[in-house]
C-alpha cells in the first residue's frame, strides 16, 4: 500500500478511484503516564510518554484506512491529511484520510 | 503563608529548570539543524522533476511538549494585561522545530521531501490555560 500527501505518484498512472478513506481514533489520557506529565507541566520539556502515546494511536488511525482501501481493491492513497481535535479535557480524537485510489506502472 | 511559599518554590523551580531545559533544546535542535541541512524540505505539491523517482512514501514527525510553571504564570499574567506572550513563542517554535527534524531523521537516504504541513494542537487539563502541544509534521519523502 502506497502512501502519500501529493497529489499523484510520480511514474506511476491512475486508473481507478474509490473515494475518501478515513480512519479515527479517539484516546483518553493514561494514569501512569498523566502522573509524569503532572510533573513534567512544573519543570517543562518534552513529555516523551504522551508522544508515544499520541504516535501510537495515529498508527492504529492509519491502519483502520489501510484497511479500509484495501477492502475496496485500492493499492494507494493520495493526498493524506492529519488532523488533531481534543474532544473534552482528557481525550483527543486523532483523524487521517485520504483518496483510495488504483495505480499502475506506467 | 504555606501556599504561598509553595507557589513560590514552584515558579522559581519551573523558572530554573524551564530555562535550562529550553537553552539545552535549542542547541540540540541547532546542531541536529545543521547536519540535515542537505535534506530539502519544501512546501510544494511536486517535486521539481519526475526524472528518476524510484519510490515515495508518507512520513511523519511529531513531538509533544510541555510548559513550565514559570511561564504559565507570566503567560497569566500577559493575558490580563496584553502583549505578545513570549513565553508560548519559543514553546511552540520548539515544538514546530522539532517535529520537522524528526520527520527529517525518519527519511534516511531520501533525495528531497515536499509538500510539508505541520499541524499543532493543544493539549491541556481544562480548556482555560495550555499544558502541553503536539505538533505533527507530515511530508512525502521522494527516493531517486
Amino acid at each position: 500500500m502506497l502512501i502519500t500527501n501529493i497529489e499523484y505518484i510520480p511514474n506511476k498512472e491512475i486508473i481507478e478511484h474509490y473515494g475518501v478513506v478515513s480512519g479515527s481514533t479517539v484516546r483518553a489520557k493514561h494514569v501512569g503516564r498523566d502522573l509524569m506529565a503532572g510533573l513534567k507541566n512544573i519543570v517543562g520539556g518534552e513529555l516523551a510518554g504522551y508522544t508515544e502515546l499520541l504516535q501510537e494511536s495515529r498508527d492504529e488511525a492509519m491502519s483502520r484506512m489501510k484497511k479500509q482501501a484495501r477492502s475496496m481493491g485500492a493499492n494507494a492513497i493520495l493526498n493524506v491529511r492529519f488532523s488533531t481535535s481534543s474532544i473534552s479535557a482528557g481525550a483527543s480524537e486523532l483523524y487521517v484520510y485520504g483518496t483510495a485510489v488504483k495505480i499502475k506502472n506506467v | 503563608m504555606f501556599e504561598l511559599y509553595i507557589f513560590l518554590g514552584l515558579t522559581l523551580l519551573g523558572y530554573i529548570s524551564g530555562s535550562i531545559i529550553e537553552k539545552n533544546h535549542y542547541k540540540r535542535i541547532r546542531k541536529r539543524e545543521a547536519a540535515l541541512l542537505d535534506l530539502p524540505t519544501i512546501a510544494l505539491k511536486k517535486p521539481l522533476t519526475d526524472e528518476g523517482i524510484e519510490h515515495v512514501k508518507l512520513i511523519t514527525g511529531s513531538v509533544v511538549i510541555s510548559i513550565d510553571y514559570f511561564k504559565k504564570i507570566l503567560a497569566g499574567l500577559i493575558n490580563f494585561f496584553g502583549g505578545n506572550i513570549s513565553a508560548y513563542e519559543t514553546l511552540i517554535d520548539r515544538a514546530r522545530r522539532e517535529a520537522i527534524l524528526r520527520m527529517k531523521e525518519s527519511a534516511k537516504g531520501a533525495s528531497e521531501i515536499i509538500n510539508i504541513r505541520i499541524e499543532t494542537t493543544s493539549i491541556s487539563k481544562n480548556t482555560k490555560n495550555v499544558g502541553a502541544i503536539e505538533v505533527i509534521a507530515y511530508g512525502t519523502a521522494i527516493y531517486r
